[in-house]
C-alpha cells in the first residue's frame, strides 16, 4: 500500500463544503510542502477544480494511517470541522486510487460527462507539482499514465466529442457549415446570461469580429468590454445583418426581433453566403419562416436542446468503451508497479557486462598465443558464470523490495551508474 | 506478376476503405494516416498492375474497356490523394474509396480485349487520352463532393443530425474541394482536347472532322465553366451549384458510355 488518495467531489460534498476545501494555486503548493516536510507523504499532488479537491500522495511507510493523517490535515489546513468534512471525504489506496485518477482524467468522474477541461486541469496540477519537486518517480509515472488515458479516451471514444450545452451545440453546428470560426464574424443580440455564455463560446473559438446589440446600449457595452466586441445600435438592421456569418439572438421580448423579410434582405446584401441563425429566445426572436431562406440555417432553443439530449445519450453509451480503456491502463500500471521494468534493466546490464568481458578478453589474450581456442572458450564461460553470480544478489534484493518507491529509486540508480543513455530508454 | 499486383491493389484499397470508414466514425488521427498510407500503397500496386498488363500485352492501358476503367480508377485515386493533401481533409476518403475500388474491381469482370493489336498513335495521343481520363476522374470527385454537400446540407437544414454529421467536413470546405476538383478537370480536359486535335492532325493531316464526341465534350466543358462561375454567384452558391455539378457529371457519364459506344466513331473507352 503506497499510493493514497483523499478527497471530495460534487458527488460526496455539497457546494458549501467544496468551496471551503478548494485549494488556490498558492495553497496547493503550501499544502504539498507541509505534507512532505511533516513526513505525512513523500510525494504529493493536489488536484483542485470547482468540482473536486483531491490530494494524491505516496506515503513513507506501508500502512493506511496516512489517510487518517491526511483527513486531519485537510480539516486543519482549511479550518473546517472534522465532523463537517469527514462524511464527504473518500479514501482510496493503490489500485483504487490509480483507477479513480484515470477515471477523473477520462472525464468519467466529471459533472458533465466527458468534459474536456478536466484533462487540462490534471495536466496543470501535475506540472505545478513537478516544478515544485513535490512529485517523485511514483506520482510522475502515475500522472503521465493518467494524461495518456485522458488523451486516449478522447481520441478513441465519442465521450468528449459531442457538445453538451446549448451554446456549445450551436457553435459546433456553425462549425459544420463554416469550419473553424476564427476567420468569421458573429452578431449577438441581447446582453443577458445566455448571451454571455454564447460570447464566451465565441471567444473560445477566437472569432475574428464580434458585434453586440442590445436594447439597453449600456449593457451591451459592458459585455463588449469583457470580450473585445463592437457595439452596434439597436435597430440598425440593414448594416448589422449583412456583416456576420453567425447571428445569435437571446432577447427577452414578446415580439419577433428578426423577420423573414429582414433576413432575406440581409442575405441578398451578403451575396447569399451561408448564414447561421441561433434563436435562443423564448418566445422566439426569429421568424420560423426564415428557415426556408436559401443558404440560411436556423436553429431554435428546442432544436439545440434536442441535440444536446441526443449527445448526452450518445456520451452515456460511450462510457463502457472509456471504462475499458481505463481498466487497460490500470492493468498496465499494476504490471509496471509489480515489475518496475526490473527484468529489462537487468538484461541490459547483463549484455553490457558481457560486451565488456568480450573486449577485455580480446585485449588481454592477444599476446597469449600459447592458449588454444578451447582455453579461450573456457575462460569466457567462467567469466560469464562470474557475471551471473555477481548479478544474482542485487537482482534478488531488488525483486524482493516491497516498497515501490525504493524499488524505483534502486532501479534508477542502477541505470544511471551502469547503463548508457540509449540503454536507459 | 500482374495478378499479384492486382491482388495487392484490391487488398490495399479494401484496407484503406476500412481505415477511412474507421476514421469517419472514430476520428482517430492514426487510423486516418493509415488509410492514406494504404491508399498510397494501393496506388503504387495499381500502377504496377497497369504497367505489367500493358507490357505483357504490348498495348496501352486505354486500348480496351478493362484498361480504361482501371486507369480511370487509378487517376481518380491520384486526384483524391492530391486533394486530401491539399485540403488536409481525410473524411471524404470513406466516400471516394468505394468508387475507386468499384472501378478497379469491375474492370476485371469486363471482357479483356487487350490481345487485339493496338495502333501506335504517339505520345501526343497518349497525353490526350490520359489527360481526358484525368479530367473525368476530377469531375467524378467533384460529383462525390457535391453529393456529400447536398446530403450534409439537407441533414443540417432538417435538423436531423445523425452520428456521422459531426465527423463530416464543413459545408464550405466541401464547396472549396469541389471547386478545386472542377478546376483540375477543366484544365486537363482543355489541354487534353487541344492535344486531341494535334493528334488528329498528325494521324490524318487534318485538324477537324466531325465527331459527336467533340460536341459533347464542348458541352461538358461549357457546363463546368458555367458551374465554376455560378458557384461563386449570389443566386447559385451552395446547394444549387452542387446540384448543377451532379447534373454535369451525369453528362460526363453519358459521354463515357452512350456517346462513346453508339455515336462516336473514334472514341471507344475514354
Amino acid at each position: 500500500m503506497e499510493i493514497v488518495l483523499v478527497g471530495l467531489n460534487f458527488r460526496t460534498a455539497p457546494l458549501e463544503v467544496r468551496e471551503r476545501v478548494a485549494f488556490s494555486l498558492e495553497q496547493a503548493q503550501r499544502a504539498a510542502e507541509v505534507l512532505r516536510t511533516n513526513g505525512i507523504l513523500e510525494e504529493t499532488l493536489v488536484l483542485s477544480t470547482c468540482n473536486r479537491s483531491e490530494v494524491y500522495g505516496v506515503h513513507p511507510l506501508a500502512h493506511r494511517e496516512s489517510a487518517g493523517a491526511l483527513s486531519i490535515f485537510l480539516s486543519d489546513f482549511h479550518a473546517v470541522r472534522p465532523d463537517m468534512l469527514n462524511p464527504s471525504l473518500y479514501h482510496h489506496y493503490d489500485h483504487d486510487a490509480v483507477r479513480h485518477l484515470f477515471r477523473v482524467s477520462a472525464g468519467l468522474e466529471s459533472m458533465l460527462l466527458g468534459e474536456a477541461e478536466i484533462l487540462g486541469q490534471v495536466r496543470e496540477a501535475y506540472l505545478q507539482a513537478q516544478q515544485q519537486h513535490a512529485t517523485g518517480p511514483v506520482l510522475n509515472r502515475l500522472f503521465q499514465a493518467a494524461l495518456e488515458v485522458g488523451k486516449r479516451v478522447r481520441a478513441e471514444t465519442e465521450l468528449g466529442t459531442r457538445p453538451m450545452g446549448v451554446a456549445s451545440a450551436g457553435m459546433k453546428l456553425a462549425e459544420r457549415i463554416f469550419g473553424k470560426l476564427a476567420e468569421r464574424s458573429a452578431l449577438v443580440l441581447g446582453a443577458g446570461t445566455i448571451s454571455e455564455q454564447v460570447v464566451s463560446q465565441l471567444r473560445d473559438r477566437k472569432i475574428r469580429t464580434l458585434y453586440l446589440m442590445n436594447r439597453s446600449r449600456d449593457k451591451a457595452e459592458e459585455l463588449a468590454k469583457q470580450c473585445d466586441g463592437k457595439v452596434m445600435e439597436w435597430g440598425n438592421w440593414d448594416a448589422a445583418l449583412k456583416l456576420p456569418d453567425v447571428v445569435v439572438s437571446a432577447v427577452g421580448t414578446q415580439e419577433m426581433v428578426l423577420s423573414k423579410a429582414m433576413l432575406e434582405k440581409a442575405m441578398a446584401a451578403r451575396g447569399n453566403r451561408a448564414l447561421f441563425l441561433m434563436d435562443l429566445g423564448v418566445p422566439r426572436n426569429i421568424d420560423p419562416a426564415a428557415a426556408q431562406i436559401y443558404n440560411a440555417y436556423l436553429y431554435t432553443i428546442d432544436d439545440l436542446t434536442e441535440i444536446v439530449q441526443q449527445n448526452r445519450n450518445a456520451r452515456q453509451s460511450e462510457v463502457p468503451k472509456a471504462e475499458a480503456l481505463v481498466e487497460e491502463h490500470v492493468g498496465k500500471f499494476i504490471s509496471w508497479q509489480s515489475s518496475v521494468e526490473l527484468i529489462g534493466v537487468l538484461d541490459s546490464l547483463r549484455d553490457r557486462l558481457r560486451q565488456r568481458r568480450s573486449t577485455f578478453l580480446a585485449e588481454k589474450m592477444a599476446g597469449m598465443n600459447h592458449l588454444g581456442a578451447e582455453d579461450h572458450e573456457r575462460i569466457a564461460s567462467m567469466m560469464d558464470e562470474l557475471i551471473e553470480k555477481i548479478m544474482i544478489e542485487p537482482a534478488e534484493r531488488m525483486r524482493s523490495e516491497k516498497q515501490l518507491r525504493r524499488k524505483i529509486q534502486n532501479l534508477e540508480a542502477l541505470r544511471d551508474l551502469y547503463l548508457s543513455d540509449r540503454e536507459k530508454l | 506478376m500482374h495478378q499479384t499486383f492486382v491482388l495487392i491493389t484490391i487488398l490495399a484499397y479494401l484496407l484503406s476503405l476500412g481505415c477511412y470508414v474507421g476514421f469517419l466514425y472514430t476520428g482517430r488521427e492514426l487510423t486516418g494516416r493509415l488509410a492514406s498510407l494504404l491508399l498510397f500503397l494501393g496506388l503504387a500496386a495499381h500502377y504496377l498492375a497497369l504497367l505489367y498488363r500493358a507490357r505483357a500485352n504490348h498495348t496501352v492501358p486505354y486500348h480496351d474497356l478493362q484498361g480504361s476503367m482501371s486507369l480511370f480508377g487509378w487517376l481518380l485515386a491520384v486526384t483524391y490523394l492530391c486533394l486530401e493533401i491539399y485540403h488536409r481533409q481525410r473524411t471524404v476518403g470513406a466516400f471516394v474509396m468505394p468508387l475507386i475500388l468499384a472501378f478497379f474491381s469491375v474492370s476485371y469482370f469486363v471482357p479483356d480485349h487487350s490481345g487485339t493489336p493496338a495502333q501506335a498513335h504517339g505520345v501526343v495521343f497518349a497525353l490526350h487520352v490520359t489527360l481526358s481520363i484525368l479530367a473525368y476522374a476530377a469531375f467524378a470527385l467533384s460529383c462525390v463532393l457535391s453529393l456529400m454537400y447536398l446530403a450534409e446540407a439537407s441533414l443540417l437544414r432538417s435538423r436531423k443530425l445523425g452520428e456521422v454529421v459531426w465527423r463530416l467536413p464543413p459545408l464550405e470546405l466541401l464547396e472549396r474541394m469541389s471547386h478545386t476538383s472542377v478546376l483540375v478537370g477543366l484544365l486537363t480536359i482543355t489541354v487534353g482536347t487541344a492535344l486531341g486535335f494535334v493528334a488528329v492532325d498528325r494521324m490524318t493531316g487534318q485538324y477537324w472532322y466531325y465527331d459527336p464526341k467533340y460536341v459533347w465534350t464542348l458541352l461538358v466543358l461549357v457546363l463546368y465553366l458555367v458551374y465554376f462561375q455560378l458557384a461563386r454567384s449570389t443566386a447559385w452558391r451552395g446547394a444549387r451549384a452542387s446540384r448543377l455539378c451532379v447534373f454535369n457529371f451525369v453528362l460526363v457519364v453519358l459521354s463515357f458510355t452512350v456517346v462513346n459506344l453508339y455515336f462516336s466513331p473514334h472514341h471507344r473507352y475514354f
